[in-house]
């Protein structure tokens, strides 16, 4: 085949190996949190092996692979959830605006309050809708009422759930659906302005309406934050990532724009996952 | 793909073996009828070019139930990387061979003209350019089936003759057009026959780049060379 390529097509395929030609070419910004040699250890377990994986600002990279395979180790480490537990330590280095968030001096209060983070199962707290907004608000900063009524009014609208409670945000959060209090926990992370946002499966445990309603909602905060998705739907992936990154056994296997890693997935072991060959 | 190994859902591998059989066999019928079409012409059979136009019900049946097949499939399996590209693959492939079986039924339609007239010199050259896209066909289908790249690869390098054949007749037939006015019917006819082979021979490249798409996940890495120059061909009548 190379023989009969004419010159100007070899300089433009070679052209594509660079890294920035890459980004320009496939439409994924400059990251945001560059991940580079990261381990990972359950005491003796390493759980994740020489991560490289760049998180490209205000867009979403979606984070697929079997049970186990470390994606949600990966996001513990974006905000030093892990530093909660003894014994569980990370290596290397996860650069955000030239700062390591794996450094021993990182200030976890600042960091968490810059990557937020969303789980598996609604965590409303025992409080109202309000008080679920204002909590971590108070952590952070010193707010008037009426700057805190502003704020609360804009999370929930960010969280698309604004219309929905506006007329009872002064009763219990604990009244809401399962999809609306998903929505309440991304409001209430909203709700501190930070700049990445992690979601570990959010709404594994939503209906499809509601499901779709996170996606809508992923969808329109990607404007404005970092936001990575681990997910074992990769149809959601597909629909929500602008990038995809396969995890197996640890490692991470391959990066790629959603709709290259969907269609033509240059690993065979990735190839295998999204086909369904295992898992 | 014949190198992968199974689907944890086994009914997603048959459904997919389902599906390229089908495909084998819309193209073994196809692959008939441009046989049939060919005997009409040179043999001057009624009957094959009778045969050839009945065929083309049961192609387009065929191209029905595998259009339906693979919508199902998108719909119900929701398929990714190489399935995915594979069941798109069929859906392209289905509209070619379809085009095909159309070709060969026009061939056999102006072959019943034809035999009205006298043969206005020897049909060699429509010969050879039927030899030609028949063994380009049935190497498409064989890669098809196989899922073979390379073989693919052969068939879409291998128009280029079939083009190079298509303007000498091309040229040929306008000469005998110019020699004796009687001759503009069959002649037009014979044009036509050669310009749906040749157009048969475009589709086989088409399916060509389909096989490699769907088995490589990126397209040819090259350009086709266009051989087909007729339209640039002018005769200037003598004065």
């Amino acid at each position: 085949m190379s023989t009969t390529m004419s010159s100007g097509q070899q300089e433009q395929r070679s052209g594509f190996a660079g890294g920035v030609q890459v980004r320009a070419a496939t439409g994924i910004n400059e990251p945001k949190i560059s991940i580079e040699e990261v381990d990972f250890f359950y005491g003796d377990h390493r759980a994740l092996k020489s991560i490289n994986l760049e998180l490209p600002d205000r867009q979403v990279t979606g984070m697929i692979g079997p049970s186990g395979c470390g994606k949600s180790t990966l996001l513990r480490v974006l905000n030093r959830m892990y530093d909660l537990y003894p014994g569980q330590r990370a290596t290397g280095r996860a650069m955000m605006d030239g700062h390591n968030i794996i450094a021993p001096d990182m200030d976890l209060n600042a960091l968490r309050a810059r990557v937020g983070m969303v789980f598996q199962k609604p965590t409303p707290f025992p409080m109202t809708i309000y008080e679920n907004i204002a909590f971590g608000v108070k952590l952070h900063e010193k707010l008037s009422k009426s700057q805190m009524d502003e704020r609360v009014e804009w999370s929930l609208t960010r969280g698309a759930l604004w219309t929905e409670v506006k007329d009872r945000i002064h009763t219990s959060a604990m009244g809401l659906s399962g999809g609306q209090q998903q929505r309440l926990c991304i409001a209430r992370t909203i709700a501190v302005r930070p700049e990445v946002i992690l979601l570990d499966e959010p709404t594994s445990a939503l209906d499809p309406i509601s499901t779709l309603k996170i996606e809508e909602l992923i969808d329109e905060l990607k404007h404005d934050f970092t936001i990575a998705i681990v997910t074992h739907n990769m149809q959601q992936a597909a629909r929500c990532a602008d990038q995809v990154a396969f995890f197996y056994l640890g490692e991470m296997v391959e990066v790629a724009p959603a709709a290259q890693l969907f269609t033509a997935p240059k690993e065979k072991r990735t190839q295998d996952y999204v086909t369904g060959r295992f898992g | 793909m014949p190198e992968q190994s199974e689907h944890l859902v086994k009914s997603f591998d048959q459904d997919l073996k389902r599906l390229t059989d089908m495909l084998i066999r819309m193209g073994g019928i196809v692959e008939n009828q441009v046989a049939l079409a060919t005997e009409a012409i040179m043999d001057r059979n009624a009957e094959a070019a009778t045969r050839t136009v009945e065929e083309d019900v049961k192609v387009d049946a065929l191209e029905r139930e595998i259009d339906q097949y693979v919508i199902n499939m998108l719909a119900l399996r929701q398929p990714m990387a190489a399935d995915l590209r594979l069941v798109v693959a069929a859906l392209k492939a289905t509209g070619d061979l379809e085009r095909i079986g159309d070709y060969a039924a026009n061939v056999a339609k102006r072959s019943i003209v034809l035999a009205q007239f006298p043969a206005p010199y020897s049909l060699g050259g429509l010969a050879h350019m039927a030899t030609l896209v028949q063994a380009q066909l049935k190497s498409i289908i064989d890669a098809l089936g196989s899922a073979d790249a390379d073989e693919a690869i052969e068939v879409w390098r291998s128009d280029r003759a079939v083009d190079d054949i298509y303007n000498t007749i091309f040229r040929e037939l306008i000469t005998y057009m110019m020699e004796d006015p009687r001759n503009i019917t069959p002649c037009t006819h014979l044009l036509f026959i050669a310009k749906n082979l040749e157009r048969i021979g475009d589709h086989c490249t088409n399916i060509a780049e389909t096989i490699y798409y769907a088995v490589k996940g990126e397209v040819i890495p090259d350009v086709r060379p266009k051989g087909d120059t007729s339209a640039y061909a002018v005769i200037r009548p003598k004065e």
